[in-house]
């Protein structure tokens, strides 16, 4: 049978002169919290303090105009139609730019994760070519493509390219290699590899690229746009801007900043569709 | 169907890890490999399941495997290697999706792996949800989904808490007790090694060489009786008597390394 100590165990220690005292708590903090409504709460103060500025005359409102100016700047394009002829030009040049970027970076990123040759070429050209400014290469795709959609819509592709392909090389790099073995152990094919193991377990660094990558075709679109285009939020920016149109201007920063938005939220709603298993 | 291992060594680079090894998995036996740390356990085990090809010698296999075996020799991993994104049938699945069988067989078969690992009820759950335990039934599973002629185990139970250990063992000998597979058992545990092997491989330090090969004269059966106990446990520190010395040389030269 088993020898139990029974409550001595659990009874306090037999010096009970000495005064016991509490051990001090010391694990507090490094556990940061974002508050459910914080965020909200501190953005509907500054656009608060923002509009008082305004209304108050604290500042000229040719340089700062009030949100209540640029909401109403954003009513009258959208109801003239010219918001969505600028917002139509450049979705749709990041769109396809995107894409083809997209479809090429990940097929070469395949490639150099997978294969020696590959590597050892790609590695080379993608290091010599990522850290060129893509924007610096536009007045060269120009005279190749000439004036038109071709040469914006490279430049972004460019620009997506190399970051996919980092990315998505960087992924097939990281997937476990256990998980490869182990599949190659019950004799499981190439192609089935990298179909059910690499895609897989590349994908939240795939995904993660996607999020860089979106960023980028958002900042070459606009670049692309200043330096020549009729229609798209990058003319239209720079056109109000000449113009002294401050309200016009900031209108189109919001649809920028909104479509940001909106494109960070479809990419974590794939997220938690593809990746629901982390 | 036997197992071979014929005259096999193996260097990394300069790193001399294998020293002729030779010795022969019967149908149905289980032998256990032990040995100090660095010795090339693992090495040889990959190499037997052909994931590494070595630099001299050859692994071979001998006879016909069961007419019903998808993969004669079968892995069972120390970190259990579960596709995190599949849920517990799915990775069990896995194997069996290029094995030309129809979804209903394959059903029957996960189906079966499950139920001889009492995991029916977790089918649908995915890895992170499960303990270590349990997941490395679900990578006991897998393998069973294949019918293995031999079971290659790559200390299947070190990276388990004792009583998760404890447990996971008495499935092991359950498992092998017909004798319908045999396996080769890699463990630096060696009272896990005399527990489930009919015969014990003891390798030197690095280069691994044949030391010694040690038979159980048990049955596995038979080892749960208390007389039996106090026999392994000799045999036990035997085998620890063997091995000491180097392990101790062995961690020493991990150190200064």
């Amino acid at each position: 049978m088993l020898d139990r100590a029974g409550d001595q165990a659990a009874s306090p220690p037999g010096d009970i002169d000495t005064e016991a005292r509490p051990v001090s708590f010391r694990g507090a903090g490094f556990a940061p919290k974002a508050g459910r409504y914080s965020g909200w709460i501190a953005l509907v103060l500054v656009m608060g303090l923002w509009q008082l500025a305004g209304s108050a005359g604290w500042v000229n409102p040719l340089f700062l105009p009030p949100p209540s100016a640029i909401g109403l700047a954003i009513w009258k394009l959208a109801m003239s139609g010219a918001l969505w002829n600028h917002v139509s030009a450049s979705v749709v040049r990041i769109g396809a730019g995107w894409i083809l970027g997209t479809v090429a970076g990940v097929a070469v990123g395949f490639a150099i994760g997978l294969s020696s040759l590959a590597r050892g070429v790609g590695i080379t050209f993608i290091s010599a070519l990522f850290p060129i400014p893509k924007i610096a290469l536009l007045p060269l795709l120009i005279l190749w493509l000439g004036i038109g959609e071709e040469p914006k819509i490279a430049t972004i592709a460019l620009g997506v390219f190399f970051s996919t392909a980092i990315s998505v090389y960087s992924g097939v790099d990281a997937v476990p290699r256990n998980l490869i073995r182990m599949a190659q152990s019950f004799g499981v094919p190439f192609a089935s590899i990298v179909r059910r193991v690499i895609w897989p377990g590349a994908l939240p660094s795939i995904l993660a690229g996607f999020r860089i990558t979106a960023s980028v075709a958002l900042l070459l679109v606009v670049s692309a746009e200043m330096i020549g285009a009729e229609f798209g939020i990058g003319a239209f920016v720079l056109q109000a801007g000449n113009l002294m149109q401050t309200d016009q201007l900031l209108a189109g920063v919001v649809m920028l900043s909104l479509f940001g938005l909106a494109v960070g939220k479809m990419i974590n709603l794939l997220e938690t569709r593809l990746l629901h298993w982390r | 169907m036997d197992l071979i291992a014929d005259h096999i060594s193996h260097r990394f680079g300069a790193l001399e890890v294998l020293d002729d090894v030779s010795f022969t998995v019967r149908a149905g036996e289980v032998v256990a490999i032990v040995g100090p740390s660095g010795c090339g356990k693992s090495t040889l085990l990959s190499i037997l399941g052909g994931l590494l090809q070595p630099s001299s010698g050859r692994a071979e296999w001998r006879g016909a495997p069961p007419p019903d075996s998808r993969n004669p020799l079968t892995f069972v991993f120390q970190d259990f290697a579960l596709l995190p994104w599949c849920t517990v049938a799915e990775n069990v699945e896995f194997p069996l999706l290029h094995a030309g069988l129809s979804e209903s067989e394959r059903r029957a078969v996960v189906d079966d792996a499950l139920r001889r690992t009492s995991l029916s009820e977790f089918r649908g759950a995915y890895p992170k949800q499960l303990s270590g335990g349990m997941r490395q039934r679900v990578g006991i599973a897998r393998a069973l989904a294949v019918r293995p002629a031999i079971l290659l185990m790559d200390e299947p139970l070190s990276a388990l808490d004792s009583q998760t250990r404890e447990l996971l063992m008495e499935d092991f000998v359950g498992l092998l007790a017909d004798g319908a597979m045999g396996a080769v058992y890699v463990t630096h545990n060696l009272e896990e090694a005399v527990r489930i092997a009919d015969r014990i491989v003891v390798l030197s330090r690095r280069p691994g060489r044949i030391r010694e090969v040690v038979a159980i004269p048990l049955t596995r059966s038979e080892r749960g009786d208390i007389r039996a106990r106090e026999q392994l446990l000799a045999l036990q520190s035997e085998l620890w008597s063997l091995i000491r010395e180097q392990a101790v040389e062995a961690e020493r030269e991990v150190q200064h390394a």
